[in-house]
């Protein structure tokens, strides 16, 4: 079983990326920004949010952070997941589900193809 | 919601926006009753707004005029045989304490608290938590004031510092699907 102790191991090796991080980097974070107040959580926001910390954390993606917010007011296109480059638009994408979630970081994330069929369409 | 959890994760959010520094999440087994109860130090709600909050249609948000987040909760404790309760005090802060019969077959299931925890130290460091978890053998804190020493810097919403505490708190908060 895990120990808190544990997390020392990551610290070590988050420790020496995040000095290299902020020697070369003024402000060039990516975010992936996931709705999550009752309609975004209701409509299956958690699983969407781990499998983006899991994509970010697996493919050990520098620089990207995943977070949370409220409630757009877009409530019937929940799941939303907001993706923010830095010196990009900002770009939107709804019912977001787990699948979903993959894509946008291997086709976004990674190699910089927005997904285009996951964006808000007139429905 | 489909899970306890999930109204967790939703109520806190309540929290944060209130400004609270720490939350304190309880979730208790005993006998035959799981007692959740989530309690912060934020601005807190004068008797007036208290009176009315477990209405649907009363919220902060100006955008939109529907707040399901306690409604939602209140109903799914009364519909499993249990209870609901808050108490706020302005500038004190808030306390939601929920009860439900463990055997009710209406009762959701407790479901990943290790996901639920994650995303809210997804915030960063502002609000510290503290989750205290208890069924039979088990009896497990978790204290983000705890984990910010260990990390020493290392922001916590690392992602992978997320999936670290997910599967952290999903091993240490074993129910076997009983809760």
């Amino acid at each position: 079983m895990k120990s808190i102790d544990d997390i020392k191991a990551i610290r070590d090796k988050m420790q020496s990326e995040i000095i290299l991080r902020d020697n070369t980097s003024g402000n060039d974070e990516t975010r992936i920004v996931v709705g999550m107040a009752t309609c975004g959580i209701s409509a299956g926001a958690r699983p969407v949010f781990n499998t983006l910390v899991e994509e970010v954390a697996t493919r050990q993606l520098k620089n990207v952070k995943v977070t949370r917010s409220g409630c757009l007011g877009m409530c019937k296109l929940e799941p939303i997941v907001e993706v923010f480059v830095p010196g990009q638009e900002k770009v939107t994408y709804v019912h977001v589900d787990s699948e979903k979630a993959k894509q946008i970081v291997a086709n976004h994330i990674v190699n910089g193809n927005i997904c285009t069929e996951y964006l808000i369409t007139n429905e | 919601m489909r899970e306890l959890s999930l109204n967790i994760l939703d109520i806190v959010e309540n929290s944060v926006k209130a400004e609270a520094k720490i939350v304190y999440i309880d979730v208790i087994a005993k006998d035959n009753v799981l007692t959740i109860s989530i309690k912060d130090d934020g601005k807190g709600m004068s008797e007036e707004f208290l009176s009315r909050v477990t209405d649907p249609y009363t919220t902060t948000r100006t955008t939109r005029k529907v707040g399901m987040g306690l409604p939602f909760l209140k109903m799914e404790a009364e519909m499993a045989g249990g209870t609901f309760d808050i108490r706020s005090k302005l500038g004190e802060g808030t306390t939601v304490t929920t009860t439900f019969a463990i055997d009710h077959i209406d009762r959701p299931p407790l479901g990943d608290l290790g996901e639920t925890m994650s995303i809210l130290i997804s915030n960063g460091d502002e609000v510290d938590y503290v989750l205290h978890f208890v069924f039979n053998e088990t009896d497990f804190v978790f204290d983000t004031r705890e984990l910010k020493e260990q990390l020493d810097g290392v922001p916590m919403d690392e992602p992978e510092v997320l999936l670290f505490i997910k599967n952290y708190i999903r091993e240490n908060t074993p129910h076997g699907g009983l809760l």
